[in-house]
């Protein structure tokens, strides 16, 4: 395991005390809502970002409001780190505790608490799952835009926390543009609420502070998202070419010809047998990328955008064109992108990038990645969101081999100093965490991380809340 | 005595902070003026200009991003992105219509106030469509945020804090955002003779259809015929707009008109009066009257804003039309401003708020802009502001 990502060093005065905070804890909380034994501990050790893991000192698992409220106005008392936690499905790190951290997870807040068709509004608590927002009112002709490909576990809370995405963002935006308001807890266990019903909200925009900001300035219990009616139809089609830099042009020409589908993404060769190994989706298995073009819309709507797109693609030699024939087709499809993550655990240990870089600069961004990933003697599977340049290189490794673990987190970091050079940035919706983290000044300055720890001060002034995480450890003010 | 600062790079910018800080000077900060109305009345002697930081710095149509100085008049931006067929499809309003104002808006500006128009129930706001910005802290010093990709979520979001912050929080010194392509085409399907709360039910039921509405607005009776002329049916006019592909455009309206026929008499308008149409709906030109009286922006959950109208209308003179679906109110007042009566009965309606636009010199010296903030959150945007802005030196008072 590599230990070259340092956490904070826990507080010997927390460690100290540990039986007394647990007993205290136990009279915050209903019984059956506190986790200290070590067997129950473990599960919470680590997320998706799996390269590092520690046992916190004890897991909190409020059902209400006004526990979590107590459970922080009681930590931020004795100086005691908080790690906020929904399904634990960050892939930076996002969720990953320290030994002298108590572990606050939403699971449950479950509960769906209004939905609204007139104002196309939902109210929910944290801990509900993002497919379960868009389940609950989809008889009804709705639903919940963003859709990260966790969303069978991950929750509204986490996906607030990292301004999560999905591959139907290019038309319908992240997390921060389908958020209304939300309930949350600052450090001292103090309540608020940001916006609501309404579209926008008076004063500062700090539902756009908090939303991604990782659960730094906060915990979130509640939130109020938008809901969008679903269109008439929607149909994926696939299109194979010869080379990764004939698919990243013809991405970059459908955007810029003022076509927005409402999904493009791309698969590279071992991307697509991955994938179709799992899931069986029909992708073509003799080519060396494959883009999944979704459009939407009235039968000719959807005629009228593919016979530009497939235009398009022909001038980029396209080599594979396959339209879904059916609904079932259509869900194989996404079924086997969703699951590209899940897939490739099954045949290696990964770390996966997720840089976004301007549109242009996508067809040399694979170019190099794939030079640098050779560098290193690795093995890289490119699986993304082409439409809007956020780029998601899994790079293969051997967790139990820690030269090789070494090897696979130089290599990201070097393809990520690349998305940034070339314009871009470290990460388009999996956020900092630990992973990122060391890398912000090659993106920042300093004086622009000062000014972003000052507005987080002004949240937590006493740095409890996921302290370890975004901003390097060197540089921090002085407590 | 007034002095203004017209610094012409970001550097001198900076400079002209830093010597305000140390004067203890504060600094009034303005783009074309358009909007200075804008907000609570500002203390400052010293005005900071952004009149010579102008002119687009990069501009991609095939990226569909564009980075700007905060200077750069809106009409430059315009002419740019039409000439590529792009827009904003944040659709922001001029002000100075209504304000009764002069000069050129900048896109500084713009962001600054957070403006929007009628896309923005489905589009987002301004805020949704800034990627990056370039500012100069209360302290002189200059920061980035954000950058020019369309996902980014490295780091706290500070441009959403930027942005909406009426230059209280830093001279926001360049943009960087997110432009779309141009609709080929759109039309806009009317129903006649709606009250107000059968019109936000048809609202509603539009936007539960799949035709994708991107317009959905309600003329009430005494301002429709400054909309739509005569030979249209009488009374109120609710307006629905359908954007995109010719094609696909007649097959929803054609789907929406059927829809509300049922319920009203209907007509579809043609793209030509449906761009004229929907430019007066965001620049509220029933209420460009130039006189001062009141004029509120009401921003509340579109099936309470016709019920905060109805229960205004027993107690006070008030004249109103509706954007966003219901939820954002535009409402003049005959008489006295009535900021009491107005929030009470917001917060009565399960929350919102309320922003004076325009107002007497006298009302406006005795009424807050906007929304005063519950405790908790007012002390959460005061430690902001002390964060960015220490000595206070931008825009003291503007935001209360």
């Amino acid at each position: 395991m590599p230990e070259t990502i340092a956490f904070l060093e826990p507080k010997p005065s927390v460690l100290a005390r540990r039986d007394a905070i647990i007993a205290d804890l136990a009279d915050l909380l209903p019984k059956g809502c506190l986790i200290s034994e070590t067997r129950g501990l473990v599960p919470f050790e680590t997320d998706a970002f799996i390269a590092y893991r520690q046992v916190p000192l004890a897991v909190a698992l409020p059902e209400t409001t006004a526990q979590v409220a107590a459970v922080l106005k009681y930590c931020s008392r004795y100086g005691i780190p908080v790690i906020p936690r929904g399904a634990g499905t960050s892939l930076s790190g996002g969720a990953i505790p320290q030994a002298d951290a108590v572990v606050i997870g939403l699971s449950k807040l479950s509960r769906i608490l209004d939905i609204d068709f007139a104002n196309r509004t939902a109210t929910v608590q944290a801990g509900v799952t993002n497919i379960n927002i868009s389940e609950a009112v989809s008889a009804d002709g709705f639903f919940y835009a963003p859709d990260p490909s966790s969303q069978l576990a991950c929750t509204i809370g986490g996906n607030i926390g990292m301004n999560s995405g999905g591959a139907h963002c290019l038309k319908y935006g992240v997390t921060t543009n389908n958020l209304l308001g939300v309930k949350m807890v600052l450090f001292d266990g103090t309540i608020i609420d940001l916006g609501g019903k309404a579209l926008d909200a008076p004063g500062y925009d700090l539902l756009g502070l908090v939303c991604g900001s990782e659960g730094q300035l906060g915990i979130v219990t509640e939130a109020t998202v938008r809901l969008i009616a679903k269109p008439e139809g929607s149909r994926p089609v696939l299109f194979g070419f010869m080379s990764s830099e004939e698919a990243g042009a013809c991405v970059a020409e459908v955007i810029g010809s003022g076509i927005i589908p409402v999904a493009i993404e791309f698969m590279d060769k071992p991307a697509i047998s991955i994938c179709e190994a799992f899931a069986q989706a029909g992708y073509p298995m003799d080519v060396e990328a494959l883009l999944i073009v979704e459009v939407e819309g009235s039968e000719a709507e959807m005629e009228a955008m593919l016979a530009s797109i497939i235009a398009i693609a022909r001038r980029h030699g396209v080599s594979t064109i396959k339209e879904s024939q059916s609904a079932t087709e259509a869900a194989l499809i996404w079924k086997g992108r969703k699951s590209a993550f899940g897939a490739t655990g099954r045949i290696a240990d990964y770390i996966c990038m997720d840089g976004t870089v301007p549109l242009s600069q996508l067809p040399y961004v694979l170019k190099k990645t794939s030079e640098i990933i050779d560098g290193y003697g690795l093995r890289v599977a490119n699986v993304f969101h082409a439409g809007d340049g956020n780029m998601h290189p899994l790079i293969l490794y051997n967790i139990n081999d820690p030269e090789d673990a070494a090897r696979a987190e130089a290599a990201g970091n070097d393809i990520l100093r690349l998305c940034v050079d070339v314009g871009g940035c470290l990460t388009g919706e999996h956020g900092v965490g630990i992973e990122k983290r060391d890398l912000m000044l090659h993106q920042f300055s300093q004086v622009d991380l000062d000014q972003q720890m000052a507005a987080r001060a002004a949240f937590d002034p006493q740095w409890i809340l996921n302290p370890s995480k975004v901003f390097p450890l060197e540089g921090r003010p002085a407590a | 005595m007034s002095m203004d600062f017209e610094p012409a790079s970001e550097e001198e910018a900076a400079d002209v902070v830093r010597q305000a800080l140390e004067n203890a000077t504060p600094l009034r900060i303005v783009g074309g003026g358009t909007r200075a109305g804008l907000g609570n009345r500002v203390e400052a002697e010293q005005v900071l200009s952004t009149r010579r930081l102008t002119g687009i710095v990069s501009y991609n149509p095939a990226e569909m991003t564009m980075s700007a100085r905060a200077g750069t008049p809106m009409a430059e931006i315009e002419a740019a992105l039409k000439k590529n067929r792009q827009m904003l499809a944040f659709e922001p309003m001029d002000h100075r219509g209504v304000m009764g104002t002069s000069g050129e808006p900048t896109i500084g500006g713009v962001f600054a106030a957070n403006v929007s128009g009628p896309r923005r129930f489905t589009a987002g706001a301004a805020r949704d469509h800034l990627l990056g910005i370039r500012f100069v802290n209360g302290a002189g010093d200059v920061i980035k945020s954000g950058g020019r990709v369309m996902k980014n979520v490295t780091g706290l979001d500070l441009v959403k804090l930027l942005c909406g912050a009426h230059g209280t929080l830093g001279l926001m010194t360049e943009v960087t955002f997110k432009v779309l392509p141009l609709p080929p085409v759109a039309a806009t399907v009317v129903a006649f003779g709606l009250d107000d709360s059968q019109a936000v039910a048809a609202m509603a039921h539009a936007m539960a259809m799949p035709v994708e509405v991107s317009g959905a607005a309600h003329l009430t009776a005494t301002v429709r015929y400054r909309f739509i002329g005569s030979n249209f049916p009488e009374g109120a006019a609710t307006v629905l707009r359908i954007e995109g592909l010719a094609a696909s455009v007649s097959v929803r309206s054609e789907k929406l008109r059927a829809a509300l026929a049922t319920v009203a008499p209907v007509a579809v308008l043609d793209p030509e009066v449906t761009e004229k149409l929907w430019h007066d709906i965001r620049d509220v030109k029933p209420y460009a009257d130039g006189t001062r009286k009141a004029l509120w922006r009401v921003s509340i959950a579109p099936t309470a804003g016709h019920q905060l109208v109805a229960a205004l209308r027993l107690e006070a003179g008030v004249d109103a039309f509706y954007d966003w679906q219901g939820g954002l109110v535009w409402l003049r007042m005959e008489a006295d401003a009535e900021a009491d009566l107005l929030r009470r009965y917001i917060k009565g309606l399960g929350g919102g708020h309320a922003t004076l636009i325009r107002a007497s010199d006298a009302v406006r010296a005795e009424t807050a802009a906007f929304e005063p903030e519950l405790p908790p959150v007012a002390a959460l945007s005061a430690r902001i502001k002390e964060k960015f802005d220490p000595k206070g030196i931008f825009n003291p008072a503007k935001m209360g």
